[in-house]
């Protein structure tokens, strides 16, 4: 086993963990920084964001109103003094990756431009053209590589966190190019390992979105938070589900069903105006369009497709230029994987898992319960995102909480006290290595890593999809049951130590097992309807019981135990979530009141 | 949805098991509008787990899934079947070690990369509270189709320099430099000088252009170093040959 001594150890190389070592390594440039990711820093996900990332920048805008959309998005399950800190910091982060070169669209001055984003009142959305998340990712890392102190282990799998009487130690790794095991013993750690989205068969999300990260955190007895809440984008393309970005209807695009109707009207959402106007129609919340969709399936209004029920979105009164100056990335991607030019015609689109607003439990600072241990970016739940994201908000989340976890864990490793516990950190790091041994040793193939996961992530569609209920949530929960059971059945076809993915997609698997049993977990005991988190047989908002956070505890071979913690309320009480007209109406109602 | 067999011929290299690589073919029921990623993921899953390749956002962004897709470096992701024959012949990108399988070691590029010093050098020390730098969307312009690359190498397995002068920093890396050069934020010219134009820099393309033609992002590195010799030519002219320096 090869051993890396280091100040602090970062788990992921995407937006949340490069910004994350960056601060390390500005903050405390004394510190070493080992930044371990399963994959390049630039295959990250995060180079697939496409929309923008929200901060204030206009005049006209004001850090309360990014605060009211946010919370008012969230449907109040966002804490909101991490909210207040988030709105205020996000300029400022933004202005760095500006200075970091970032190639952020421009105005005709040479200011920095922003364009509506979906839920939010004023244009406050910065945007490299349709590949902000690509711009952000290799900004940062290229940024990144002029920090001495920052060391990288590429291609490195972090298969489990070492802790000791509650404190973090370090974090085993598998090198995947030798197949070697690598102990990383570090005073603070950071996981910065995105999101989930694997745990289900259709997803804008990248094949190394297993929520290792989560898995390692839960497993560790962090609690994992808020995880019933699942964000569906509403326009990804059928069978593949790649996404084409909200900047579609922020440009102007049109959603439309079979008979060529705007029919985000019916769902209070309306009136339809023929130019985008924010907070209405196709710039609505994603959970209010993805559930739209879902009740035009219902009602027959959907189109057919190969790959299942879509509507349509429209661009083409849009014109040419400006699909080719803004969207030139989605023209591209309709066009190659759905032979749709968006130029000439309507591409057909269908709600698709995108985004988990749930995640490891930190408090505002990045901290989780273990000392020592700090959780920033998808695979974190301050919470900010609450019941429903806002879209454009993860990107500039994981600046601001990059950053806080950078500076806090810098801080923890230069301020704690050396433990004495080297014997049973080292028992822990074997312990993980005769795991692995063990996998490889298993004889007999009994069952297939890939038809598990197919079981997993169809049983998540069916019983934790936009909308649940209790009878379909218990199945799912029951087959997860009898996934991880059946799990020890696998073993590997390939036996080599070098590059063995076969290997690292049973570790993947067991991950996301435990990940989605915590989610449908939840998801059963939640009893409400709130933002994604949609009951067809509680369809109400029970603030009384829920209005709180779901805290899911490891309970090894069990199922999870579902605790609960009190959201945090500094200025907003929960109202109503209005849109379209309806928001409107009561704010014209609002000011005669006044 | 129709579906139809082809022949996937993939290029096979177990270090551990394998003394020299060796191909094999599996018969794949490829649906009309796969691309050769799907096809390889298809065999990792029903026919053979130990098939080993890099992928991960299937959508012509990330970069991981570069490969010879019938002796061309092509994204996998992006590679639709039916464009192929019956046949489809799938190799490790050419001009790079083989670690296994379709997976080649990135070391060097990676080396490269960092060399180049890519990142904002600025003129004087800016502060958050200086807001965002003013830049036009001309300025904007002079850089932006070199912002593009993803890194997937296609262009170091397409360029005949690379292939046999080792120490070349190659399109991708080049043009990063170029991009950053060029960028109105940055003063960092007199830093990326000695990798840019000196030995291993632009001077050794022979201006072949094959890595415009591969690259899926236009990100036009053929140009970018064009376009990097005549600013190091400039660049001489004033350091060597204008009385101070050009100073
Ligand atoms: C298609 C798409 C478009 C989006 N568009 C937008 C948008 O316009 N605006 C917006 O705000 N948000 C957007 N999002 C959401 C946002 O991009 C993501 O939430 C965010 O990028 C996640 O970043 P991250 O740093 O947390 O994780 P990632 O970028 O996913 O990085 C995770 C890192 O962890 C590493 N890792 C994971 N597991 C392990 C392990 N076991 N061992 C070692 N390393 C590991 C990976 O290698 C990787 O480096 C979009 C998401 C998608 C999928
Ligand atoms: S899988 Fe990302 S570029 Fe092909």
């Amino acid at each position: 086993m090869q051993v890396v001594e280091t100040d602090v150890a970062v788990i992921g190389a995407g937006g949340a963990g490069l910004r994350a070592a960056i601060a390390v390594a500005e903050t405390a440039p004394d510190l070493d920084v080992a930044v371990v990711s399963k994959v390049l820093p630039m295959r990250s996900h995060t180079v697939a964001a496409e929309g923008g990332a929200a901060g204030v920048i206009r005049g006209e805008d004001s850090l309360d109103a990014h605060f009211d959309d946010t919370v008012s998005g969230g449907d109040w399950l966002c804490d909101q003094d991490a909210v207040e800190l988030f709105v205020e910091d996000a300029p400022k982060q933004l202005t760095r990756l500006e200075h970091w070169g970032c190639p952020w669209s421009r105005t005709p001055e040479g200011g920095v431009n922003t364009r509506p984003f979906g839920g939010m009142k004023i244009e406050r959305t910065w945007f490299a053209a349709d590949k902000s998340g690509f711009h952000i990712l290799h900004t940062l890392f290229q940024t990144s590589l002029k920090y001495p102190s920052i060391k990288r282990f590429d291609e490195f799998f972090s298969a489990e966190l070492l802790v000791d009487e509650g404190r973090v130690a370090g974090v085993v790794a598998i090198e995947v190019r030798t197949g070697e095991i690598w102990c990383f013993k570090a005073k603070s750690v950071i996981i910065a390992s995105g999101g989930a989205g694997k745990v289900y068969p259709f997803t804008t999300n990248g094949a190394i979105k297993t929520g290792d990260g989560m898995a390692m955190a839960y497993r560790a007895g962090v609690p994992l938070k808020d995880m019933e809440f699942v964000q569906y984008h509403p326009t990804g393309l059928p069978g593949t589900g790649i996404l084409l970005t909200e900047g579609c209807r922020g440009e102007g695009g049109y959603l439309t069903n079979k008979h060529g109707y705007r029919y985000l009207q019916d769902y209070g959402l309306g009136p339809p105006e023929p130019s985008p106007r924010k907070k209405a129609m196709e710039l609505g919340p994603r959970d209010r369009l993805s559930q739209a969709f879902w009740h035009e399936m219902q009602k027959g209004n959907t189109i057919d497709t190969p790959y299942g029920e879509a509507i349509n979105l429209d661009l083409r009164h849009l014109g040419e230029d400006k699909i080719n100056e803004r969207l030139p990335f989605v023209r591209d991607l309709a066009t190659s994987y759905m032979r749709a030019d968006p130029v000439h015609v309507p591409v057909p689109v269908r709600p698709v898992v995108h985004y988990m607003m749930g995640g490891i439990h930190t408090d505002i600072d990045a901290r989780t319960s273990i000392e020592g241990l700090f959780a920033a970016g998808e695979c974190a739940a301050v919470s900010i995102n609450g019941a429903n994201r806002l879209g454009s908000n993860s990107l500039t989340e994981l600046l601001v909480f990059g950053d806080r976890a950078g500076k806090h864990a810098a801080q923890f490793a230069r301020e704690a006290a050396p433990a004495d516990n080297a014997a049973r950190i080292d028992a822990q790091a074997e312990d993980c290595a005769r795991k692995i041994e063990n996998i490889y040793a298993r004889e007999e193939r009994k069952e297939s890593t890939a038809e598990l996961r197919r079981t997993m992530a169809d049983a998540m569609e069916e019983g934790c999809g936009i909308y649940r209920d209790e009878g379909r949530i218990r199945s799912t929960c029951e087959t997860l049951a009898d996934l991880r059971h059946r799990l020890p059945g696998t073993a590997l076809k390939d036996k080599s130590k070098v590059f063995n993915t076969d290997l690292l997609s049973i570790l993947e698997l067991e991950n996301m097992l435990e990940v989605a049993e915590s989610l449908a977990h939840s998801a059963y005991a939640r009893s409400e309807s709130r933002g994604s988190h949609q009951r067809l047989d509680h369809t109400g908002r029970d603030d009384d019981t829920f209005l709180k956070h779901s805290m899911a505890h490891y309970r090894g071979d069990q199922a999870p135990e579902i605790g609960y913690l009190d959201v945090v309320i500094t200025k907003s009480p929960p109202g109503e979530r209005l849109y379209g007209g309806a928001a409107d109406a009561k704010a014209q109602k609002v000011e005669a009141a006044e | 949805m129709t579906v139809q067999n082809r022949q996937i011929e993939v290029l096979r290299y177990d270090p551990e098991r394998d003394e020299t690589p060796r191909f094999e073919t599996f018969t794949v029921p490829c649906k009309e509008e796969w691309v050769v990623l799907d096809a390889l993921t298809y065999i990792k899953d029903e026919l053979d787990p130990s098939l080993t390749f890099r992928w991960s956002c299937h959508m012509a962004v990330c970069g991981s899934c570069g490969m010879q897709v019938d002796n061309k470096p092509t994204l996998s992701c992006k590679a639709f079947v039916r464009d192929y024959g019956e046949k489809i012949r799938v190799e490790p990108l050419a001009n790079f070690p083989i670690e296994r399988d379709l997976v080649i070691s990135q070391d060097d590029f990676m080396e490269k990369l960092q060399r180049g010093r890519p990142w904002i050098i600025p003129e004087q020390k800016r502060e958050v509270e200086d807001g965002p730098y003013v830049q036009t969307p001309m300025q904007l312009d002079d850089i932006k189709e070199h912002t593009m690359c993803i890194n997937c190498l296609l262009c170091y397995a397409a360029c005949p320099v690379y292939a046999l002068e080792r120490d070349f920093v190659g399109p991708a890396a080049l043009t990063l430099m170029y991009r950053y050069n060029a960028d109105s934020r940055d003063a960092g010219w007199d830093e990326r000088r000695e990798v840019f134009a000196g030995h291993g820099g632009v001077w050794e393309c022979s201006f072949v252009g094959a890595c415009s033609d591969v690259c899926p992002k236009h990100v036009e590195p053929a140009t970018a170093i064009q376009k990097g010799k005549m600013d190091s030519a400039v660049d001489y002219f004033t350091r060597f040959l204008m009385p101070g320096g050009g100073k």
